[in-house]
């Protein structure tokens, strides 16, 4: 009797635990959106910002944080599944790979302005790319490598053994086997991760501040050596240094609404994928 | 086991291993292990859990090198060529030898897919030859009949004996002349089991057989030689019928009346 009662305790705790992180998102997103909203407009995406971001749009800062995403993707993804495919198919499991694991997942929890002023560093000044697209997406990406190394190598080893055993001993080599019978069942885990991590770059404020973002520049960027406006630091410049914050409150609202709905879609087209495989590849 | 004579004069060994000594890591699992596996016939390996009868099986298609930290002494010869010298060509080895395992693996995809995955990594990319190849290796493993009109559909879907005998099929369709199985029918119910045991009857004249199993009677019923094992050592190897009716050691009978394992 006792202990079916604290069963019932446990549970009602649990839930309501869960209930509590759900309310406060929804919280937040209500309040967003409520906000929000009635700023967003088509001109408020698709203009240039006027009277320091008072007025107008944040096209700039969308495509900013647009390229920057691109440029993450482009360095972090083949990077981290490749650093995944040889940490879990091809390294010995000996003391020099356990401390690299444990060097990446160390550096998972590392702040974000550590990553941005070591950005600043190497990218910015040591190899000259100046404050750039090409600095913060490498920053960004960095930043995000651990994440993605960590859950790749998960999905990977979540392959079961039996399909490379199978592969080996018809003759396959073993990048053929990877190739053929590892990664594709695998992809979905992959990209699950890896948006994760590129969600988390997308709304990351402190690497980019040092290494990229622009403070006010309406124009759109030629180059990846051009600095750009990116939507998490415009927000933070609306909220904190502009001049009359109280009456571009509305603009934060928006501004923040299409970064969360940017995100969204990133993780919708993951979602995409991730049926996409898993119907391809049933196990 | 330097006596030869259980075999008929005209035998044609092989598989031929000499001396062979193996290590996982420090710790040896099997001792100087000298034997002649005669071709086109069905060799079966027995004895308890652990004896090291797997690890013999897995030696012939250097299917032990994915495990690190293995080693390896004394020589194997398949078809006269050593195959753990060095520039020995794995890939080529295991299209010669293939290897069906306890647990069915076929891959999740078509079973067709599943089938030709073999003949495409090794070049063939002719849909044709694709085809022909699919279907006779079916035809082979008696799987044919029952999913010719499903090809294309997942082979997870299969019951647990049609993936094994797909897993079969798919080890046949690489054109191998040597075919290792490690317990084949070990998870599988009595009938599929019977049917995997048929099935091995009719390969035996085409394939040289080695497999490795618990089931003493199974051992009996399929094979035409019989070794057994015991804690890493090669105890006896005989006829099957010699092993089963007068063994020579007294490890062997104790273990074939079932007094231990």
């Amino acid at each position: 009797m006792r202990r079916q009662r604290s069963e019932q305790i446990i549970y009602f705790l649990i839930r309501m635990v869960m209930y509590s992180i759900v309310l406060v998102i929804g919280y937040i997103l209500f309040d967003i959106i409520r906000n929000g909203l009635p700023a967003l407009s088509w001109e408020f995406v698709s203009e240039y910002p006027r009277k320091s971001g008072a007025e107008g749009g944040i096209l700039p800062a969308i495509v900013g944080t647009l390229s920057l995403l691109v440029g993450t993707i482009i360095v972090a993804l083949p990077l981290g599944i490749c650093s995944a495919i040889y940490l879990s198919e091809y390294a010995e499991q000996n003391r020099f790979t356990a401390m690299i694991r444990l060097a990446i997942i160390t550096l998972a929890g590392v702040p974000s302005i550590v990553y941005g002023l070591f950005g600043l560093g190497l990218f910015v000044l040591f190899l000259n790319f100046g404050t750039s697209i090409l600095a913060g997406s490498l920053t960004l990406a960095c930043m995000i490598l651990p994440t993605i190394i960590v859950s790749s190598e998960e999905a990977l080893r979540a392959v079961p053994r039996g399909y490379r055993d199978a592969s080996l001993a018809l003759g396959a080599t073993r990048w053929e086997t990877i190739r053929t019978n590892v990664l594709p069942y695998s992809l979905s885990g992959i990209i699950t991760g890896s948006i994760l991590g590129i969600g988390r770059a997308a709304g990351e404020t402190a690497p980019i501040l040092l290494t990229v973002a622009a403070f006010y520049l309406p124009r759109l960027p030629n180059s990846i050596f051009d600095q750009v406006m990116a939507l998490p630091y415009h927000l933070y410049i609306l909220a904190t240094q502009h001049p009359e914050a109280d009456k571009v409150l509305p603009l934060q609202y928006a501004t923040a609404l299409v970064l969360l709905l940017l995100v969204l879609g990133l993780s919708l087209g993951a979602i995409i994928i991730r049926i996409h495989f898993r119907k391809k590849y049933r196990w | 086991m330097v006596e030869t004579s259980i075999f008929p004069a005209d035998t044609d060994h092989v598989i031929t291993t000499r001396q062979v000594n193996f290590f996982y890591g420090e710790t040896q699992a099997l001792f100087d292990i000298s034997m002649d596996i005669p071709g086109r016939r069905v060799t079966a390996f027995i004895g308890p859990s652990g004896c090291g009868k797997s690890t013999f099986l897995r030696i012939f298609n250097r299917m032990n090198d994915t495990i690190t930290g293995t080693r390896l002494e004394g020589e194997v010869h398949i078809n006269g060529e050593n195959i753990y010298e060095n520039g020995s060509n794995v890939v080529r080895l295991r299209r010669k030898v293939g290897m069906v395992f306890q647990k069915s693996n076929p891959f999740p995809k078509s079973i067709f897919d599943n089938v030709a995955y073999g003949p495409r990594i090794h070049g063939t990319k002719d849909r044709q030859e694709l085809v022909e190849i699919v279907e006779k290796s079916l035809i082979r493993s008696a799987l044919w009949d029952e999913v010719k009109d499903r090809l294309e559909t997942n082979a997870i879907g299969l019951s647990g004996g049609q993936q094994q005998r797909l897993c079969i099929a798919r080890a046949l369709a690489v054109g191998p002349d040597i075919l290792l199985m490690d317990e084949p029918a070990s998870a599988l119910d009595p009938k599929s089991t019977i049917r995997i045991e048929d099935l091995i009857g009719e390969l035996r004249n085409d394939y040289t057989i080695v497999i490795v199993t618990h089931n003493m009677q199974q051992a009996a019923r399929i094979s035409d030689y019989t070794a057994f094992f015991y804690e890493g050592r090669l105890v006896e190897f005989n006829a099957t019928k010699k092993i089963f009716t007068k063994p020579r050691e007294k490890q062997t009978e104790d273990y074939i009346t079932g007094r231990f394992g």
